[in-house]
C-alpha cells in the first residue's frame, strides 16, 4: 500500500479516533512523523487544556501507529476478567473500569502513562494502612460482578455462594 | 444548615487576604482517590454507586469535630441548585451534569468540599484565599488520612493511586493557584506566558477549570503531571512559578501606570461608571468590567471599594447565585436585569 501523501510505501497505519468517526490514514514514515506532530500542535495551543482531549490524543498516536487493522482489532477485544471492561472501551472513552484493569492492560497502558508522565514510577504519599491490601480487595469487585451475572441468569443458588463469599472476603479485610 | 444559607454569602477562599492577594486569588489543590473494592465509577452499577457514597459519606463524619458539614446530594438536587455549585467551585460541571448517586459534603466556611461518585470514588480539594499551597497540602493531607483510617484506597505498589483516568494517576493531585491578571491581557503578553508555561508541563485554564473560557482576566495554572514526582515536588514546581508570573503582571500593571495612565484611569473608571449605572448587563460584560474595576481599586485609581466585596460580585452575579439570591426562576433577559439591579445596590 502507498503512502496517500507520495509515492513511498505506507508503513504507518493511523486509525484517527478524535474526530467524529474513525478515519483511517496509511501513510510513510515522513508523512507519519508530520501528521503526528501537527496533531499534537493543532487547535488552540493557548485555549484550554482538557484532559480528555489530551489522552485522546495520546492514545490515538501512540496505541495505534504501526498497528495492523487485525492486531489492533485484536488488542480491542481483549478484557479485564475483574470488571469486563474491554480494551476497546476503554480507547473510545479513556476511562478505566477498575483498579486491575492497571494490570491486565499494563503492557498497553505502561507506554501512554510514561508519554502523558514521563515517567513510570510513583513517588510521594502511600497510604499508611493496608497499601498492600488494595489488590485483594479487587477480588470483590469481581465477586459482586458474578453475583450480579447469576442473578442476572436466575441461578439462585450460584448467587447465594457468592454473597456468602462475598461477606466473608469482605469481613477478613 | 442549608444549601440556601451558602449563597448569602461567601467562601474562605474569595476573601481577599493571604499573601499576594491582588493578583492571586485562590489557591486549591484536590486529591483524587477510589476505594479499591469497587469498580471505578463509569463501569459502578446502581448498587456499587450507592454502597460507595454510604462507604464515604461515613468517612465524612469524622472530618469535622462537630459534624456539621453539608451534605448534599447532588442527584436530588435541582439544575439550578447543581449550576449554584459549579459556579461557587465546590463540584465540577462533570458532576453537575452525570447521573447516578452521587453527593458533596462541604465545610460551612468552604475552605474544602469532597465529591462523591464525580470521576473518581472521591475528589477531596481544599481552597484558601491568596497563595498558601502549603498550608492548602497541610490540611488536605490531612483530611485525607483521616479517610484513609477508614477505608482501603485503591493503590498500586509503583504506579501509586489508581484513579478512572491514567492523567490523574501517582499522587492524584491537581494543585491550582488562580490568578488576576489584567495587565498582561491588556500588554498582550499574556500568550508568551502560556506558552513558558505550556513548555513545562503546566495547564492554564479559566475560571471554571477544564474547558472553560478564561473571563474576567482570571486564570488557573495547574501541574499536569502527576505521577513521578512528590507532592511536595508539584507544589514547589506551581509555587516557584507563580511569583515570577506575579512579577510579570506587577511589571506590566506599572507600565500602564507610567505610559498610560490617563487612558488606565479612563478605562477603569467607564467600567465602574457602567457597572453603577446599566439597567441591563450581561455576564460575560459583567465580568470584563469587574476586572478592570478591580485592577483600579489595586493600583488605587478606585477608593470607595475593597477587593472582597469585588470578588464577591464576581460570583453573586453568576447565573445561578442571582437566581438563587432573587428566589425566583429567571430567563436570560430577566437575569441580565437582575444582575444590572444587584450591582447598582452593590455599588451604590
Amino acid at each position: 500500500m502507498k503512502c496517500q501523501k507520495c509515492s513511498k510505501p505506507a508503513t504507518f497505519h493511523i486509525t484517527e479516533l478524535t474526530g467524529g468517526k474513525p478515519q483511517e490514514l496509511h501513510l510513510c514514515e515522513d508523512h507519519a512523523r508530520e501528521y503526528l506532530t501537527s496533531s499534537s500542535e493543532s487547535g488552540e495551543p493557548d485555549g484550554p487544556v482538557s484532559m480528555a482531549a489530551v489522552l485522546a490524543q495520546q492514545m490515538a498516536q501512540q496505541m495505534v501507529v504501526g498497528r495492523t487493522a487485525e492486531e489492533l482489532s485484536q488488542l480491542d477485544k481483549q478484557s479485564c476478567p475483574v470488571c469486563g471492561m474491554t480494551f476497546y472501551e476503554f480507547r473510545s472513552h479513556g476511562r478505566l473500569g477498575c483498579p486491575h484493569d492497571y494490570v491486565c492492560f499494563q503492557q498497553q497502558l505502561d507506554p501512554l502513562i510514561m508519554n502523558i508522565h514521563g515517567k513510570n514510577e510513583h513517588v510521594g504519599k502511600s497510604p499508611r494502612r493496608c497499601s498492600t491490601g488494595s489488590a485483594n480487595r479487587t477480588e470483590l469487585i469481581r465477586l459482586r460482578r458474578e453475583m450480579k451475572g447469576a442473578i442476572d441468569k436466575e441461578d439462585y443458588e450460584r448467587a447465594s455462594e457468592l454473597r456468602d463469599k462475598i461477606k466473608q472476603t469482605e469481613s477478613e479485610q | 444548615m442549608k444549601l440556601d444559607d451558602l449563597a448569602q454569602k461567601n467562601g474562605e477562599w474569595l476573601r481577599g487576604g493571604g499573601p499576594e492577594a491582588d493578583i492571586v486569588i485562590s489557591s486549591r489543590i484536590r486529591l483524587a482517590r477510589n476505594l479499591a473494592d469497587f469498580p471505578f465509577v463509569s463501569r459502578a452499577t446502581a448498587r456499587d454507586r450507592t454502597q460507595i457514597e454510604q462507604a464515604i459519606r461515613q468517612c465524612t463524619l469524622d472530618i469535622v469535630a462537630e459534624g456539621d458539614l453539608l451534605y448534599v446530594n447532588v442527584e436530588q438536587i435541582e439544575g439550578v441548585d447543581r449550576q449554584f455549585l459549579v459556579e461557587r467551585h465546590l463540584i465540577s460541571r462533570e458532576h453537575a451534569e452525570s447521573q447516578g448517586a452521587r453527593a458533596v459534603a462541604i465545610d460551612p466556611r468552604e475552605k474544602f468540599s469532597l465529591m462523591i461518585n464525580e470521576e473518581d470514588h472521591l475528589r477531596i480539594q481544599v481552597m484558601q484565599s491568596g497563595l498558601n499551597l502549603e498550608s492548602v497540602w497541610e490540611q488536605i493531607n490531612r483530611i485525607d488520612d483521616i479517610i484513609e483510617e477508614k477505608v482501603t484506597y485503591a493503590f498500586h505498589e509503583r504506579l501509586g493511586y489508581l484513579t478512572a483516568c491514567p492523567t490523574n494517576v501517582g499522587t492524584g493531585m491537581r494543585v491550582s493557584v488562580m490568578l488576576h491578571l489584567p495587565a498582561l491581557v491588556i500588554t498582550r503578553q499574556i500568550d508568551k506566558v502560556f506558552r513558558s508555561l505550556q513548555k513545562i508541563s503546566l495547564a492554564v485554564r479559566g475560571l471554571y477549570g477544564e474547558g472553560s473560557q478564561a473571563t474576567g482576566d482570571f486564570y488557573q495554572i495547574s501541574n499536569q503531571v502527576t505521577l513521578g514526582n512528590s507532592e511536595q515536588e508539584l507544589i514547589q514546581q506551581i509555587g516557584n512559578i507563580v511569583p515570577e508570573i506575579i512579577d510579570y503582571e506587577r511589571q506590566a500593571r506599572q507600565f500602564l501606570v507610567k505610559e498610560s495612565r490617563e487612558n488606565l484611569h479612563d478605562q477603569v473608571s467607564r467600567a465602574y461608571g457602567i457597572l453603577r449605572t446599566a439597567r441591563t448587563i450581561s455576564s460575560e460584560e459583567t465580568m470584563h468590567l469587574l476586572s478592570s474595576v478591580r485592577m483600579g481599586v489595586n493600583l488605587g485609581l478606585i477608593d470607595d471599594l475593597d477587593i472582597p466585596a469585588i470578588n464577591d460580585m464576581f460570583i453573586h452575579t453568576q447565573p445561578a447565585h442571582l437566581q438563587k439570591l432573587s428566589g425566583a426562576e429567571l430567563n436570560t433577559a430577566d437575569r441580565d436585569i437582575e444582575r444590572a439591579e444587584y450591582l447598582r445596590r452593590h455599588l451604590n
